[in-house]
């Protein structure tokens, strides 16, 4: 872990020298091979949220948690690939807002900005503070706290401030570079931890038919009982999922978000900008078996005394006496007496979440298992640092310079940058800390976040693909769209929950099966009408002149022929390649 | 940019491997029975040491062409192969 530390560090100390202008700090000065940006495109949604919560998606709702890759993640990657980056990079927009302003006005883009940023420093917190409590759960600082003479209670703290520490020195010395090279980095090291895990986890059981023939169907099966939400784990039907997730989430998110689009506007050259996405959604393809497989495994294992300890032979505890409840290597969860907790019906709820760690610990000798835990702890911290480069960008171009300090120097642009990842890896720290202390206040904003996102892909795909949309349309569009998204909550709940931040807070009219289709069907309407309304508005007010357009709207902008490319280097070519072979995975898990 | 990213990779991968494959040797075989008899230590080690070398070896290559390089395979290939 020290070697690892070390050399994340390293890479910022040796890029620094590079940093002289603001688009070296921001955009890498567009100058990144598309095979790195590719890897660092997926990387950056690797964070806490990925490793931690598909491993234990894939202990609770089995290969169907695959639909979050192959359907909600793969074609929305292809198309913003073939289709969207020739706007994103074209325009010369240094950020997805900026390209919100060039295309439609300045309300619009400030409005995107703030909520961006906004999010950004949540979700760093929120990434700060789940690495902390894994931390603490693993006792990884306990040897070294107790050779301080330090309290083990100051775990959690120590953990915030080193992680903090860290990627504030390679983001601040080497900017967008930097956090990328690291996301490489992490990726190879989130392989090279899992890998042999999985292996080890698929010898144990017997492959994926000892799996099958450890779980009843509904485990291994990702469409089979899509058709009425009854019948499958995730409580939702096909409908629900494909819209839902696979087109509005999915597209929301990747095709709109400007801490993955980033690392492809980093690219060298339109073409391995196009690229960068399609390279990605090749090994994104194969995640499901790094980080789902391990999950399901765990829950494939008899009942057995799930041993927590450290791998420095320190402070090994024993969750033993708990495994009677708990299901395979899935303990149940603890209140704060150390009682397992139980539902309505006395059935002990599991702690899912410990699926990953657990599997780690059960399979790993000391050795290996300090690479594994690195591994864990790198795609956090290359979670936090995507979120750290993406809002000083968006901070400083488009908050700083579009409203605070306009026409100052680029050298103080470069400047205000680094400040910008000092105070925003500070508001992380704040924000994992009022995380610890308000858990609802954080369901509560990521709720809000859901409002906001769920509308911005109808705004993107009217903006680019229809030169009529304007920007009073687009902007009521996606204040309308977020409303829907509030009022749709609050008007559903799913079964079993009470009203409040789960819904229903203005009344109930329907009832959804699970959450995951309330999210869904939410996003659905948020969509919805922010599409209808953006057209409607449109229609009534002016539209910009075409000459003003050019380069920011399909049919107004020159296709650039690729046909010079060697076909594994074309972007359609490998696009139809990566929808294939999702397809066939598809089919394989059907 | 001026520093390219196979080296890091390669260096992280070699010191990582050597360590994994060295602890894999001098370990007290007791402890694989968690990982099914096997000594991962060794195994992945040397794995992650070839990968580590040959990241390495690439790395040092693309940095001596890079000038004049265009960033595609077979370029690199091509300049490769012009060394012995």
């Amino acid at each position: 872990m020290g070697v690892y530390a070390l050399f994340v560090v390293g890479i910022g100390v040796a890029l620094k020298r590079y940093m002289k202008t603001s688009t070296d700090f921001f955009l890498a000065g567009r100058s990144i091979p598309a095979w790195v940006c590719g890897l660092a495109f997926i990387s950056a949604n690797l964070g806490a949220q990925e490793v931690i919560g598909m491993g234990a998606s894939g202990a609770k709702y089995g290969i169907a948690t695959s639909h979050f890759y192959w359907i909600g993640a793969i074609p929305a990657m292809a198309f913003v690939g073939i289709f969207m980056m020739p706007f994103y990079y074209g325009s010369r927009a240094r950020s997805v807002p900026e390209y919100l302003r060039l295309r439609f006005d300045e309300k619009t883009r400030g409005l995107n900005a703030i909520s961006f940023a906004t999010m950004t420093i949540f979700s760093s917190g929120i990434s700060m503070y789940a690495m902390a409590k894994l931390i603490q759960t693993l006792h990884i600082l306990d040897a070294p706290l107790h050779s301080l003479g330090l309290p083990l209670s100051a775990s959690f703290h120590c953990s915030i401030v080193i992680s903090a520490i860290v990627v504030l020195a390679y983001v601040v010395l080497g900017g967008l570079v930097s956090a990328i090279y690291n996301e490489v980095l992490q990726f190879f090291l989130i392989v090279a931890g899992f890998l042999p895990l999985v292996f080890l986890g698929l010898k144990d059981v017997g492959g994926w038919n000892g799996i099958k023939a450890h779980l009843p169907p509904a485990y291994t099966h990702s469409w089979q009982g899509m058709g009425s939400s009854q019948t499958n784990l995730l409580g939702v039907e096909w409908f629900g999922l494909v819209m839902g997730l696979g087109f509005v989430l999915s597209f929301g998110y990747w095709c709109t978000d400007f801490l993955v689009v980033q690392r492809a506007m980093a690219a060298h050259s339109m073409s391995a900008a196009r690229r960068t996405p399609l390279i990605a959604a090749l090994p994104k393809m194969v995640f499901p078996f790094l980080v789902i497989l391990p999950g399901l495994i765990a829950v494939s294992l008899p009942a057995q005394p799930a041993v927590l300890s450290t791998g420095h032979g320190a402070a090994e505890t024993t969750l033993g006496e708990v495994a009677a409840t708990g299901r395979g290597l899935i303990p149940a969860k603890i209140d704060q007496t150390g009682n397992p907790v139980v539902d309505a019906n006395g059935i002990a709820v599991l702690d899912y979440d410990l699926a990953i760690p657990n599997m780690l610990v059960h399979y790993f000798p000391t050795g290996i298992l300090g690479l594994g835990l690195t591994a864990l702890l790198a795609s956090f911290m290359s979670g936090m640092a995507g979120n750290v480069t993406a809002f000083n960008t968006v901070w400083t171009y488009d908050i700083y310079q579009a409203y605070l300090h306009k026409d100052a120097s680029d050298q103080h642009y470069l400047w205000m940058g680094r400040m910008a990842t000092v105070f925003g890896i500070a508001l992380s720290i704040s924000a994992a800390y009022a995380a610890t202390r308000f858990n609802n206040i954080m369901d509560f904003l990521q709720l809000v976040f859901a409002f906001v996102n769920a509308p911005l892909f109808a705004t993107f795909l009217l903006g680019m693909f229809w030169k009529r949309t304007t920007g009073h349309a687009a902007f009521t569009g996606l204040l309308s769209g977020t409303a829907a998204a509030a009022i749709h909550q609050g008007l559903t709940l799913p079964a079993g929950a009470a009203p409040g931040i789960k819904g229903g807070w203005l009344a109930t009219i329907h009832s959804y099966p699970s959450e995951m289709a309330q999210n869904f069907w939410t996003a659905i309407w948020a969509w919805s009408v922010c599409f209808l309304v953006t057209i409607l508005v449109s229609l009534i007010t002016q539209p910009r002149k075409e000459s003003e357009l050019a380069g920011l709207v399909y049919s107004l902008t020159q296709r650039n022929s690729e046909g010079h490319l060697p076909w594994y280097q074309r972007p359609v070519v490998l696009g139809v390649v990566v929808l294939t072979l999702a397809l066939i995975l598809n089919i394989i898990f059907w | 940019m001026g520093l390219d990213i196979r080296l890091p990779i390669g260096l992280l991968f070699s010191v990582l491997g050597f360590l994994l494959a060295g602890f894999g040797v001098i370990s007290d075989k007791g402890i694989y029975q968690r990982s099914l008899g096997l000594n991962v230590n060794l195994a992945w080690g040397v794995i992650l040491l070839i990968f580590g070398i040959i990241m390495v070896v690439f790395g040092n290559r693309g940095s001596t062409i890079r000038p004049h390089e265009q960033d595609t395979a077979i370029n690199r290939d091509h300049s490769a192969g012009g060394k012995p």
